[in-house]
């Protein structure tokens, strides 16, 4: 197999984890996590899919990782301040479910 | 010249009444020349145009609104005469309010919303074509929902409510016929004799439009089973009850049905399509209904709401009847009715605030505390019942003989009927009124000194039932309604 | 003078302007409302000149830094961005000039609006002049972040819940998007729409990009079923936020979708079905939740669900004349932004008044605030439809078009869906004008709030008479 392919075919499965994990995790850190790793795994398919060195996706790839980085900060800082300001890192209606985490109380 | 007077008339309202939204309640000077004033400027710009027409010119404003349609203010025979009958009447119910609201709250906003509500009839009345008419239409119902609100009670609420469900839903159905319409026409403008025959569209999708049209603007014009609004909506002070029923919406729809009848159809293709009698029918049924419910009413606004509904129909009936005459006979009730029924609902508000009588049962002798009002009252019941000389006789009477003219006998008898029926509602009023001794003391009574009531309440209704006699002393003079409808109705029927 | 007026970078400076006001506000936080103010109108003034540019010059192009594609950034304004950016320059200033009024209390909340609202008019700005679909991705992955950022201003827990969801749902939703961009690059071989858009071809190779894309976009716009986290935003955040967030934000991603539509001209039926079926719904639950409120913001937050719906009837009705369909539907979107702006403002002057804004204990707030219940009256003429404002227009096009068409069911959603509307809206008036038994407190509101609200209802009922003069600015840009 074509190693950019492989590169390609792993962007895919991050994004399909990243996706289960976002709707079924409750705990907020968790759910920017899998945002984050989605989100990797679409740079991945961007450079990875393409046959020879291509500057374009590249530049692409540099300008997203910027963008997942400002909006990785505002989700932390967002996830603090409701921590903060009601106590627990979740949405309500995660709270009493967690479909994956069996300790969760 | 020719396209702006249509819109001074417009503006001779609804400017008036949006510096009277900003006026402090204080400033009743200010108010009552701006309101007086804005009527009496609306009549001359009227009368102005009124001998332009007759010497032939055209009075046209056109505005694009939406793509291949325009927003059209006309003036023809039938918006005149409409048109007419609007500023006459505000006229009369600006002095009326006036009076009536003297000391009340909030008149600065109810003067305002009365203006505005005018504006909206005025320009229904001039709306050269179906876009333009469903345009102010539906202005009317907004801006006369405040009015019906007013009180700021949980009735007034509720009212407001029934009002808009039944309004916004008669709106609706305008609209969608009037797209419907739309798509299979391309164009929407009133054309005497209509302006659909001859285009080869499938007859039954024109009755279903017709049905549809006509029930959007039936709701305001109060049919069966459409009516339920109008009696609840007499929570509303008298001057807004004598507004909506004589002047403004119940009349718009009127009008509308009209239009749609004559302008947009064509009288003779619609009783070639058939739609003719099924209306006529339904009107019959209205008539005599709101007629027998009437009889069983003891709050005599409602009592006089029913028999709205029900005149409001000999309009209907007198267009569904499709013969020259009977078109007369429906037209000049138009103008009829609401001159008399005005008259009855500024009595009623007189009785309510002169001594508080608000039913039937409590008006045993008042004919000898307010002799003028229930004078003017007793000629205004006559002319509902169509006893000469009173001017209802001769929509009546014109009802009548184009029914027979036409072949629909039974007409006849339904108007027999309901003045029969019009009797027993009236009649017993008037007996008990008279011919009653007075009780000892009135339910709230208010003194004007030596008059029987204050001037601003008595002037206006003395005034329209005179106007209602002498054009039935005079019927066949130049100038009265009668004469006017006749030119129209011509006009609307092949040569 | 005038050529060098005329000349100038006016697309670059409707992007940069807002953008350097938000840096002066933050790293000037004593000054921030007076420099957001100025930002706000130099803002708005740009945008006019653009629409100008686009009137008198037509369609232009400008390349930034003078890099052009595919590195550089190239900024493209046609009819319908200049529309869209006029859009934005009106609302945006009323809301500006009422949150001065609106925040002068909180010098704290000061300090973090106006950075963050002009960044979100830059973002909005720089997207409807992207040329590229990956600078639309950034545009509109930046419009996100400081949409988001605004509803976590109110700093109540409901709110830092709204906004928390609504980030979770905008990054997914620009992943999704994301996703249709990577796609199309590596079938395609370039991001210039106009290029894509003639060598797209139809098939698996558009089909599967741009259900991503849509999907993406659906669930930024608040379309039904995605609506979910649309409400409890819209609902928490502070008035002239609202304002904002329902109607410039959500019709970012909107035109977004449009100019994707309009590029492939996708074909089949199914998908435009589909798209008005979703509308339908929205229209319908949207308004049945609407009606059901006891708080008055929350009740125009459910409006824009359903009144979002309607913009995508427009989809099943393309077919015969689609300019007719289009054009309604963009009118629709241009008024909807006015009115549900004035909406909200009139609103939160309400709130402010009497310290609540629950619908049935108005208690006569017709006679304490008639400018503010005009506007909340005239804007709801508008988003129901009725003559004559700019909702009218709109939906009597979209009528017009599902009528000659013969496609009765979706005349009758809309219909239906403007007796409801009526419904709702004179619900909260019929309380406006009844007592209530209970007392409540009364606050001074200032003059200032109560006209912005009530210039930009008018602004919308305007509208309704500009029509003819307004879209041919589209034409050319609808398929």
């Amino acid at each position: 197999m074509n190693g950019l392919t492989v590169f390609a075919l792993t962007g895919v499965g991050l994004l399909v984890i990243g996706l289960w994990a976002l709707v079924l995790r409750a705990h907020l850190i968790r759910k920017v996590l899998a945002l984050n790793v989605m989100g990797s795994g679409v740079f991945l398919v961007l450079v990875g899919a393409g046959a020879a060195p291509d500057p374009v996706p590249q530049a692409m790839v540099i300008t997203g990782i910027v963008v997942t980085v400002s909006a990785t900060a505002l989700a932390l800082a967002l996830v603090l301040r409701i921590d903060t300001a009601t106590g627990k890192p979740t949405l309500p209606e995660d709270r009493e479910r967690d479909l994956m985490d069996e300790h969760w109380q | 010249m020719n396209a702006w007077l249509p819109l001074m008339v417009l503006a001779s309202s609804l400017v008036p009444g949006m510096i009277i939204f900003m006026l402090p309640e204080k400033a009743v000077a200010l108010r009552t020349t701006l309101n007086l004033g804005g009527a009496v400027l609306k009549i001359v710009l009227l009368v102005l145009m009124m001998i332009g027409v007759f010497h032939g010119v055209e009075y046209e404003f056109r505005l694009p609104l939406v793509p291949g349609l325009d927003f059209v203010l006309h003036a023809d025979a039938l918006s005149l005469m409409f048109v007419n009958l609007s500023a006459v009447l505000w006229l009369a119910t600006t002095v009326y309010a006036i009076g009536y609201l003297e000391g009340s709250p909030h008149r600065s906003r109810f003067f305002g919303y009365f203006s505005l509500c005018v504006t909206a009839t005025v320009g229904l009345a001039m709306a050269g074509n179906l876009l333009t008419f469903l345009v102010f239409y539906e202005a009317l119902t907004l801006t006369t929902y405040p009015l019906v609100v007013h009180r700021g009670t949980e009735a007034a609420r509720k009212a407001g409510r029934s009002y808009l469900a039944h309004t916004l839903f008669g709106g609706v159905l305008l609209l969608a016929g009037t797209v419907w319409l739309y798509s299979l026409t391309g164009t929407l403008e009133f054309v005497d004799r209509g302006f659909i025959a001859g285009r080869g569209i499938d007859p039954d999708v024109l009755r279903m439009i017709f049905a549809v049209l006509i029930l959007g603007v039936g709701v305001k014009a109060a049919i069966l089973p459409l009516h339920g609004w109008l009696p609840q909506a007499m929570v509303a002070p008298a001057p807004v009850s004598a507004l909506l029923h004589a002047v403004a919406v119940v009349k718009a729809g009127a009008f509308g049905i009209v239009r749609i009848v004559f302008d947009v159809f064509g009288v003779e293709f619609a009783a070639s399509l058939g739609v003719t009698l099924p209306l006529a029918i339904l009107a019959a049924v209205t008539i005599i209904y709101a007629s027998t419910r009437a009889l069983f009413q003891d709050d005599l606004k409602r009592r006089l709401a029913f028999s709205t509904v029900s005149q409001v129909s000999y309009i209907t009936l007198g267009v569904a009847i499709a013969g020259p005459i009977a078109t007369i006979g429906g037209l000049v009730h138009l103008v009829h009715q609401g001159f008399m029924k005005i008259t009855l609902f500024f009595c009623a508000g007189n009785f309510a605030e002169t001594l508080g009588v608000h039913k039937v049962s409590e008006m045993r002798g008042i004919g000898r505390r307010m002799p003028w009002t229930m004078g003017a009252f007793t000629l205004a019941a006559f002319g509902m019942i169509g006893a000469p000389p009173m001017v209802g006789f001769i929509s009546k009477w014109y009802l009548g003989l184009g029914a027979l003219e036409v072949g629909q006998d039974w007409a006849v008898l339904v108007l027999a009927g309901s003045s029969l029926l019009n009797a027993a509602y009236f009649l017993p009023i008037l007996r008990t009124a008279w011919f009653d001794p007075p009780p000892e003391s009135w339910p709230e009574e208010r003194s004007f000194g030596r008059k029987e009531t204050a001037w601003a309440l008595l002037i206006p209704p003395v005034m329209t039932v005179a106007a209602t006699l002498s054009w039935g002393l005079f019927a066949s003079m130049p100038g009265t309604p009668l004469d006017w409808v006749q030119f129209i109705a011509a006009r609307k029927y092949a040569p | 003078m005038t050529d060098w007026l005329a000349e100038a970078p006016w697309m670059l400076l409707a992007i940069a302007l807002p953008l350097l006001g938000a840096l002066l506000a933050f790293l000037r936080p004593h000054r921030a409302a007076m420099i957001g103010l100025i930002g706000a109108f130099m803002s708005a003034g740009a945008a006019l000149a653009v629409l100008l540019q686009v009137v008198f010059g037509g369609p232009r192009q400008y390349e930034v830094g003078g890099w052009g594609a595919p590195l550089g950034i190239n900024l493209w304004a046609d009819g319908l961005s200049a529309m869209m950016l006029a859009m934005t320059a009106v609302v945006g200033t009323a809301v500006s000039i009422y949150a001065r009024v609106y925040l002068a209390d909180s010098p704290n909340k000061v300090r973090r609006f106006w950075p963050l609202w002009l960044f979100t008019w830059a973002a909005l700005n720089a997207l409807f002049q992207a040329a590229d679909v990956f600078n639309l991705y950034v545009t509109l992955e930046l419009l996100g972040l400081s949409a988001v950022a605004l509803v976590a201003l109110t700093g109540t827990g409901p709110a830092l819940w709204g906004a928390m969801r609504y980030l979770l749902v905008s990054l997914l939703g620009s992943l999704a998007y994301l996703v249709g961009v990577v796609l199309l690059y590596h079938l395609h071989g370039t991001l210039d729409l106009t290029l894509l858009g003639e060598r797209a071809d139809g098939g698996l190779a558009l089909a599967i990009p741009l259900g991503a894309m849509i999907a993406g976009l659906l669930l930024k716009i608040g379309l039904f079923p995605f609506h979910v986290w649309l409400p409890p935003a819209h609902g928490s955040a502070r008035a002239p936020v609202s304002a904002v967030l329902s109607g410039l934000v959500v019709k970012g991603a909107f035109y977004l979708l449009l100019r994707l539509w309009f590029t492939f001209s996708p074909e089949g039926e199914g998908l435009p079905i589909l798209l008005g079926s979703l509308g339908a719904f929205a229209v319908f639950w949207g308004s049945i939740q609407a009606l059901r409120q006891e708080r008055l913001k929350l009740l125009v937050a459910y409006s824009t669900v359903a009144q979002l719906g309607y913009l995508f009837i427009a989809f099943p009705l393309a077919g015969m004349d689609p300019a007719l369909a289009w054009g309604g539907s963009i009118y629709l979107a241009v008024s909807h932004a006015l009115a549900k702006g004035a909406m909200f403002l009139a609103a939160g002057s309400i709130m402010m008044q009497g310290g609540h804004d629950e619908i049935a204990e108005l208690d006569r707030v017709v006679d304490r605030m008639p400018l503010s219940l005009a506007a909340f009256a005239l804007a709801g003429i508008s988003l129901a439809g009725l003559p004559p404002s700019g909702g009218f227009v709109g939906k009597w096009m979209l009528l017009q078009s599902a009528m000659a068409q013969g496609l009765w069911p979706w005349a009758l959603v809309m219909i239906v869906g403007g007796v409801l509307t009526a419904s709702y809206v004179f619900r909260v008036l019929g309380f406006a004008f009844t007592r209530s038994p209970h007392a409540h407190e009364s606050h001074n509101v200032p003059h200032t709030m109560e006209w912005t609200a009530l210039l930009l209802a008018l602004g919308a009922v305007l509208l309704g008479f500009v029509a003819p003069w307004a879209l041919p600015l589209l034409d050319g840009v609808l398929p």
